[in-house]
C-alpha cells in the first residue's frame, strides 16, 4: 500500500467513525423524543404506580410534582434529554433503583440467554441450510423446510410450556424456571450479572452446572426460533452462490466437494448472512417476552412491558435505548465483518 | 461434516451432565419454604409506604405493630408490642404500656421511643398509607406534640377528637403502625428522611423473620429473627416471582416450590388430583362490584340501578368463573368486619329487571359500555354480566384494557361501568363506609376520590351518617348504623357489589401451619413448618 492509500484509509475510517457516532446520537435522541411523546399520551397515570389508587389527595399532588407531570410536555422533554446526557436516567419507580442499576441487573439475563440462543442457532442453523441447499429436493432439504415453517408459526409461549411439561416435569432433564436454584443464588458474588460467567470465574462449579441445568431450555427455544430463520436464509443465499460460475470453476480445479462447499460458496454467502444473523441477535436481545415470562427469566424484556404497563417511564425510556445502542452496535460490527469477508467493500 | 457431529456430540454431552445433575435437585431444602408468588406490586419495604398486597404480607411476616387482632375472630385485639392500653373518660387520650425486656432483630431493646418516632415518622414522611393515622387529627405539624413518649416503657397519643375506640385501635393494627427500629433507621438517615431512602429496600423491624434480600421482581429472601420471642420452626422463607401461572404450577408439581400462591381455578381443578398437593383458602376483605357512573344519564336512574342488581348470575359467577376463589356477597363491608351484612337479598331475575326497565322508560333496554381489566377472571365474569344483561335488552360492551389504564379512566370518572374490586385498607368498618357511602364533595375537580365520587354519586345524608358512626363509641350501636349504611347503599347505591375474595393458595402436602388472614398483612408464615 502507498502513502496515498494510508492516508485514504485513514480519512475513510476517521469518516466512518464520525459517522458512527453521528448515527448513534441521531437514532438514540428520535428513540428517546418518540418514546417519551407516546409515554406520555398513553392513558395510563404514572402517578398510579408510584402512590398507589388510595393516597389521599395531597400525597397524589406531591408525587405527580416530583414526577414534573405538571410542567409543560415540552420542559419535561428538555428535562430528561439534559439528564440523560449526564448519565442520570432518573429512577424507575417500581424497583425504586437508579435505571441504569436495573437494566445493569437484567440485560446481562437477556444477553446471556440470547447469546446462547444465537450461537445454537448459527451452529445448527447454517449447517443445516447449507446442507439443504446441496441436496435440494432431498429429505433433509424437506426436513429443514418443515422445521422452518414451525419455527415461524408455533407461539413461542406454548413451545416453551410443552418444553417444561416434558423436560422438567415429566423427564426432569432439565432445571425449571429461574436463573439458578435458590439454593445455589447465594454461593457466588454477582459481577457481571451474567450467572454462568460469575460462578465459573469464581469456581462455584456446582452453581455453573446448575445455572447451566436452567438455561439450556430457554436457550434451545430461542436458538431453534433463530436457527428457523437462519437455516432458510443460508439455504436460500447458498443456492444463489452455488449457481454461480466459480463454483463451476472450482469444481472443474478437481477441488473436493466439501472445500468447494464449505470453502468457496459458503465464504460467499457469508456477507449477506451475517446481517440476517446480526438482526437475529439483535431481535433475541430485545429481549423474548414471552420466553422471559414463561421461564421466570428476570431480563429486559419482561423488565420493558412491566414498566410500560405501569407508565414507568424512566424505566421504559431507559430500556429502549439500550435497545436501541444494542441494534446500531450490531450494525455497525456487521459493517465491519462484511469489510472482513468481502474485499470489495474495503 | 465431521465437525458438526463434533459440535452435536459435545452439546449432547453438555446436555447430559447438566441433566444428570438436576435431575438431584428437586425438593426445596427441609427448613425453608418457597413460594411461588406474582409479587411486582411491591415498590417499597418500608412500613411507613407499604400499601401494596405483596409488601403488606412481608410486613406482617418481619415487622410487629402495637396491638394486632386474631385473624380467626377479628373482634378480638390484643397488645402485640404493646402489653396494656387505657382511654381517657373523655375518649380522647390513648396511654400504651410496652412490653418490657423485647428486642429488634438487631439486637437493640424496643422501648416506648421507637414506638413513638415509628408513629410520629408514618405522619411526617406522608406516604400513601400515612392518612390511616392522619384520621385521628396528626399532622406534620403536631405529630411530635401529640404522640409522646411518658416513660421509658410509656406513650400517649392524643386525638383532635373522641373517636369511637374500636375505629382507633383497628387502625392501629395496620402496617403503617409497625415498630420501626429507631436507631437502626437513623443511623441511616440523609438530609433528614428518617431513613426513608435506606428502608425503602432495608430492614428494622422485630418480627417473626428478618428480610434478608430483595430483588425487585426475582426473589424476597426472609430469614429467621433470632430475637423473637417465638422461634420460627423454618429457617427460612424465600417468595420467588413467578408471573406466569402455568409457571408456578410446573414448579409446585415438581417440587421445586412449596406454595403457588396465583393459580387459576383450572389449574387448581387439575391440582385436586394430585396426591402430593392440598389446596387451602381463607376469605379476604375485598369484594368485587360494578361502579354505575352516575354521569350516564340512563344508570343515573334509580330503576335502572336495581335493575343491573337483578341481572347479574351471581351464584354461577360464584361457582364457575371464580370457583375456590369468591363467594357470593353483597354488602360493601366484606364479611368478618364490625356490622358486615351477609345476606344476600339480590339474584338473577330477568322478569323483575325488565319491569324496573320498563318503569324507567327503557322498555327495549339500553346500551351500555364497561371497562374491563383483561385478565382471565374479570374478563371472565364481564362475559357471564354480558350475557345476563342481555337478557333483559341491556347490551353491555366490553372495554378491555389494562388494568392502570382502566383505573386511569375510572378515577376520572370517564367511564359507564367500571368492574373492579376494593380491599379494605385496614380492620374497621370505615374503610369501605368512607369510600362505598361518603362524598364530601361530588364536583368534578374535589381532591377526594372516594369511589362514591367516582361514580358521581352524592349519597346525601348517608356521608353525614358515615361520619357519625366513627364517633359512636357504643360497639352495638355502632354496628347498627354500619347495617343501616350498607342496607341503603345495597338498595339505592351505584355499586352491584357481587362477591368477596377468597384467597386460595396450593401447597405441598407436607407444609403446615401457614395462615390466610382476611388481610394480606395477616397472611402468616410464622409458624409454618415442613413435615
Amino acid at each position: 500500500m502507498n502513502a496515498s492509500g494510508g492516508r485514504h484509509a485513514l480519512r475513510s475510517s476517521l469518516n466512518g467513525i464520525a459517522r458512527f457516532v453521528l448515527v448513534l446520537a441521531t437514532t438514540l435522541l428520535g428513540l428517546v423524543a418518540i418514546t417519551f411523546f407516546i409515554g406520555r399520551v398513553v392513558p395510563i397515570d404514572p402517578v398510579l404506580a408510584i402512590v398507589g389508587d388510595r393516597a389521599p389527595p395531597q400525597v397524589y399532588e406531591r408525587a405527580r410534582q416530583e414526577l414534573g407531570l405538571d410542567r409543560p410536555l415540552i420542559e419535561q422533554f428538555a428535562i430528561y434529554v439534559k439528564k440523560a446526557a449526564t448519565g442520570d436516567f432518573g429512577n424507575s419507580v417500581l424497583t425504586t433503583n437508579p435505571v441504569m442499576s436495573d437494566i445493569a441487573n437484567v440485560f446481562p439475563a437477556t444477553l446471556e440467554l440470547a447469546t446462547l440462543g444465537v450461537l445454537i442457532g448459527i451452529f445448527i442453523g447454517v449447517p443445516l441450510g447449507v446442507l439443504a441447499a446441496v441436496r435440494r429436493g432431498s429429505l433433509i432439504d424437506q426436513f429443514v423446510r418443515v422445521l422452518g415453517l414451525a419455527g415461524y408459526s408455533i407461539p413461542i409461549f406454548w413451545l416453551g410450556l410443552m418444553g417444561l411439561l416434558l423436560f422438567y416435569a415429566k423427564l426432569g432433564w432439565v432445571a425449571g424456571p429461574g436463573r439458578i436454584d435458590v439454593t445455589y443464588s447465594y454461593l457466588y458474588t454477582p459481577v457481571t450479572n451474567i450467572v454462568l460467567l460469575d460462578t465459573a470465574m469464581q469456581g462455584q462449579w456446582d452453581a455453573f452446572w446448575d445455572a447451566v441445568s436452567h438455561i439450556i431450555l430457554p436457550a434451545c427455544l430461542l436458538g431453534y426460533f433463530s436457527l428457523a430463520y437462519i437455516s432458510r436464509m443460508t439455504r436460500s443465499f447458498m443456492l444463489n452462490e452455488l449457481a454461480q460460475e466459480y463454483v463451476i470453476a472450482a469444481r472443474v480445479k478437481g477441488l473436493s466437494e466439501f472445500r468447494v462447499i464449505w470453502r468457496h460458496a459458503l465464504r460467499n454467502a457469508a456477507v449477506p448472512l451475517v446481517t440476517v444473523i446480526a438482526l437475529s441477535y439483535a431481535n433475541l436481545l430485545e429481549g423474548s417476552v414471552l420466553t422471559e415470562t414463561v421461564f421466570a427469566w428476570p431480563g429486559l424484556g419482561q423488565y420493558i412491558t412491566n414498566s410500560l404497563q405501569n407508565a414507568d417511564m424512566n424505566a421504559v425510556l431507559g430500556g429502549t435505548l439500550v435497545i436501541g445502542a444494542v441494534f446500531v452496535l450490531l450494525n455497525l460490527v456487521s459493517d465491519l465483518l462484511y469489510r472482513l469477508l468481502d474485499p470489495r467493500t474495503r | 461434516m465431521k465437525r458438526f457431529s463434533k459440535f452435536l456430540l459435545s452439546a449432547a454431552l453438555v446436555t447430559t451432565m447438566a441433566t444428570s445433575f438436576a435431575a438431584v435437585q428437586a425438593a426445596t431444602p427441609p427448613d425453608t419454604l418457597v413460594q411461588a408468588w406474582q409479587s411486582d406490586d411491591i415498590i417499597s419495604l418500608d412500613p411507613a409506604e407499604i400499601f401494596e398486597f405483596s409488601s403488606s404480607e412481608i410486613a406482617g411476616n418481619t415487622y410487629e405493630r402495637l396491638i394486632n387482632y386474631d385473624p380467626k375472630d377479628v373482634s378480638k385485639i390484643y397488645g402485640e408490642v404493646a402489653e396494656s392500653w387505657t382511654v381517657s373518660p373523655d375518649g380522647k387520650t390513648f396511654t400504651f404500656k410496652i412490653r418490657q425486656g423485647k428486642k429488634f432483630a438487631s439486637g437493640n431493646p424496643i422501648t416506648a421511643e421507637d414506638v413513638v418516632f415509628s408513629l410520629q415518622r408514618a405522619i411526617i414522611l406522608d406516604k400513601s398509607p400515612a392518612f390511616i393515622l392522619g384520621q385521628f387529627g396528626f399532622t406534620k405539624d403536631n405529630a411530635k406534640d401529640k404522640i409522646k413518649q411518658t416513660g421509658p416503657f410509656e406513650l400517649t397519643m392524643e386525638l383532635d377528637k373522641a373517636y369511637a375506640p374500636t375505629f382507633v385501635l383497628y387502625c392501629l393494627t395496620s402496617t403503617v403502625a409497625s415498630v420501626v427500629d429507631k436507631k437502626l433507621a437513623m443511623q441511616n438517615e440523609k438530609d433528614g428522611d428518617m431513613g426513608y431512602n435506606w428502608l425503602k429496600t432495608k430492614y428494622a423491624g422485630s418480627g417473626p423473620y428478618v428480610i434478608r434480600d430483595w430483588k425487585a421482581n426475582e426473589v424476597l429472601v426472609l430469614e429467621r429473627n433470632p430475637n423473637y420471642d417465638k422461634k420460627t420452626p423454618l429457617a427460612r422463607v424465600i417468595y420467588r416471582h413467578i408471573k406466569e401461572t402455568a409457571t408456578q404450577r410446573l414448579l409446585l408439581e415438581k417440587g421445586d416450590v412449596d406454595i403457588a400462591r396465583n393459580l387459576n381455578p383450572e389449574e387448581l381443578n387439575a391440582l385436586a388430583k394430585n396426591p402430593d398437593i392440598k389446596i387451602q383458602n381463607g376469605p379476604k376483605g375485598t369484594v368485587y362490584y360494578l361502579g354505575l357512573n352516575q354521569k350516564n344519564p340512563n344508570l343515573a336512574k334509580p330503576e335502572v340501578r336495581e335493575a343491573l342488581k337483578w341481572l347479574v348470575d351471581y351464584s354461577a359467577i360464584a361457582d364457575t368463573i371464580m370457583k375456590n376463589q369468591g363467594e357470593v356477597h353483597q354488602a360493601f363491608l366484606p364479611k368478618g368486619f364490625l356490622g358486615a351484612i351477609n345476606d344476600t337479598p339480590y339474584k338473577l331475575d330477568v322478569a323483575k329487571a325488565k319491569d324496573l326497565l320498563a318503569k324507567a322508560g327503557l322498555k327495549d333496554g339500553f346500551s351500555v359500555t364497561m371497562d374491563t381489566r383483561s385478565t382471565p377472571q374479570i374478563t371472565g365474569i364481564a362475559q357471564a354480566m354480558q350475557s345476563t344483561f342481555a337478557q333483559a335488552g341491556v347490551k353491555l360492551e366490553i372495554i378491555p384494557g389494562d388494568s392502570k389504564q382502566t383505573l386511569t379512566k375510572y378515577r376520572a370518572r370517564q367511564h359507564d361501568i367500571y368492574i373492579g374490586n376494593w380491599g379494605a385498607d385496614y380492620q374497621d368498618p370505615n374503610t369501605n363506609a368512607d369510600t362505598f357511602a361518603a362524598n364530601d364533595d361530588n364536583s368534578d375537580n374535589a381532591k377526594a376520590k372516594p369511589l362514591a365520587w367516582r361514580n358521581s354519586w352524592d349519597p346525601g345524608p348517608l356521608t353525614a351518617k358515615t361520619r357519625a358512626a366513627v364517633m359512636e363509641r357504643d360497639p352495638e350501636k355502632r354496628a347498627q348504623m354500619y347495617k343501616e349504611l350498607q342496607e341503603a347503599v345495597l338498595k339505592d347505591g351505584p355499586f352491584v357489589t357481587f362477591l368477596q375474595q377468597v384467597e386460595v393458595m396450593a401447597l405441598r402436602k407436607n407444609v403446615d401451619g401457614v395462615v390466610i388472614g382476611p388481610s394480606f398483612d395477616m397472611n402468616s408464615v410464622a409458624q409454618a413448618k415442613k413435615n
